[in-house]
């Protein structure tokens, strides 16, 4: 490749750079398992809401007092912001150039979702034990 | 990183025209990519009229036609003409492929060829292929074996072990499916593109290779390896009918098989 103008590093040592970073086996592997387990957990979600239309905010209230169903919910979103935030990091791994902007976007993606995931889990607890 | 125009410099402009010799009927028209660095102008588009009933029926023997007898400037790389060097490697109506492979009938319109996308362009059809080969070297494509080799004898493979090398020793590094690769053109300084990617498989699956833990560990990363998306580019444009996503996936699979 064309060097750019004072860099006379070879070309294999610009290849091997770094190194490999020895991880990334397990961001793979935990997207696919989270994109497994969202399967069956929309399904159930979506079926669930299907049922309960009509059933109003009583109705849902109620649902929530199920233990199973508030559990169910629960996993449903943190396998949903789990995976977001690892599909998130990849997409601005892929297309945002320059490394101090990349760790900007990914940590605020990663805070975000962490928070949405926590906020989410604790409004349903909240409705599952009060209602 | 991501780009999505062209850089002012790199934009292709109209180029000139250059006719049939009179009295040719069964014309062919094809437009083709010039570049020259030795002048200070954008990349062009030259269009040549080919008689297609004195000229072969490759997109190879049309560029070597035009070259021979209408504009003996154009540059390509060229050797074998028969899908074995993997040097006419090019975009040829749009989709990456070999010259000396592609018969101009299955074009449509006129045949427009471009460079291998997203390299830099040496001259016209050349693009510079010093990163592929280096990242080529990087992943140290030769046997590694502690154990010595028989003194009067090859290594020997079972036959069910030298089929684990079927659909990976074929590829001629052409690298059409690396330049066809979006993940590589946007990361390609740190991805190692489906054609590195394949040919670290073809040593991960041989089984008189003794490195092969030592090649995972080189390839676990997440850009040399991991920004393989299966888009899938790759193995539908691979002039060879090989499967370089394939080799991927298996690559993957043996990082996850290794960890329990």
């Amino acid at each position: 490749m064309t060097s750019k103008p004072g860099v006379l590093r070879s070309a294999l040592g610009h290849v091997r750079g770094l190194g490999s970073a020895k991880e990334g086996t397990h961001h793979w592997w935990q997207q696919r398992l989270t994109a497994v387990a969202l399967v069956p957990l929309s399904i159930w979600l979506i079926a669930s809401i299907v049922r309960l239309s009509g059933a109003g905010y009583a109705g849902f209230v109620d649902w929530f007092h199920n233990p199973i169903h508030a559990s169910v919910m629960i996993l449903f979103l943190v396998a949903s912001f789990h995976h977001a935030q690892l599909g998130m990091q990849v997409v601005i791994e892929d297309y945002v150039p320059g490394h101090a902007a990349r760790i900007v976007c990914v940590t605020a993606v990663k805070f975000g979702c962490f928070a949405l995931a926590v906020l989410c889990t604790v409004s349903i607890l909240v409705v599952a034990f009060k209602g | 990183m991501a780009e999505f125009t062209l850089p002012k410099n790199s934009q292709v402009k109209a180029g000139k025209k250059h006719a049939a010799p009179a009295g040719a009927k069964n014309l062919r028209t094809f437009q083709i990519y010039r570049y020259d660095p030795d002048k200070d102008e954008n990349p062009r588009l030259d269009s040549y009229d080919v008689d297609m009933d004195t000229c072969g029926p490759m997109v190879l023997d049309a560029l070597l036609k035009i070259k021979d007898e209408t504009d003996q400037t154009l540059t390509l790389r060229r050797s074998c003409r028969e899908g074995i060097c993997g040097s006419c490697s090019m975009n040829i109506d749009g989709r990456n492929t070999l010259a000396c492979l592609k018969p101009i009938e299955e074009c449509k319109g006129d045949v427009k060829v471009y460079p291998l996308p997203h390299m830099p362009v040496i001259k016209d059809l050349v693009p510079d292929l010093t990163h592929v080969y280096a990242q080529y070297a990087s992943i140290e494509p030769w046997l590694k074996s502690d154990t010595p080799a028989p003194p009067n004898a090859e290594r020997k493979q079972s036959p069910e072990e030298r089929a684990k090398l079927d659909g990976l020793w074929e590829c001629i590094l052409c690298f059409c499916c690396t330049t066809s690769c979006p993940s590589y053109w946007w990361n390609g300084d740190r991805y190692l593109g489906p054609a590195i990617l394949l040919q670290a498989a073809r040593w991960i699956n041989d089984s008189r290779d003794e490195a092969t833990g030592e090649r995972l560990d080189n390839l676990e990363d997440p850009f040399r390896l991991y920004r393989c998306h299966t888009i899938m580019n790759c193995t539908q444009t691979c002039p060879k009918g090989l499967n370089p996503a394939k080799a991927i996936g298996d690559i993957k699979m043996k990082m996850v098989e290794r960890q329990g």
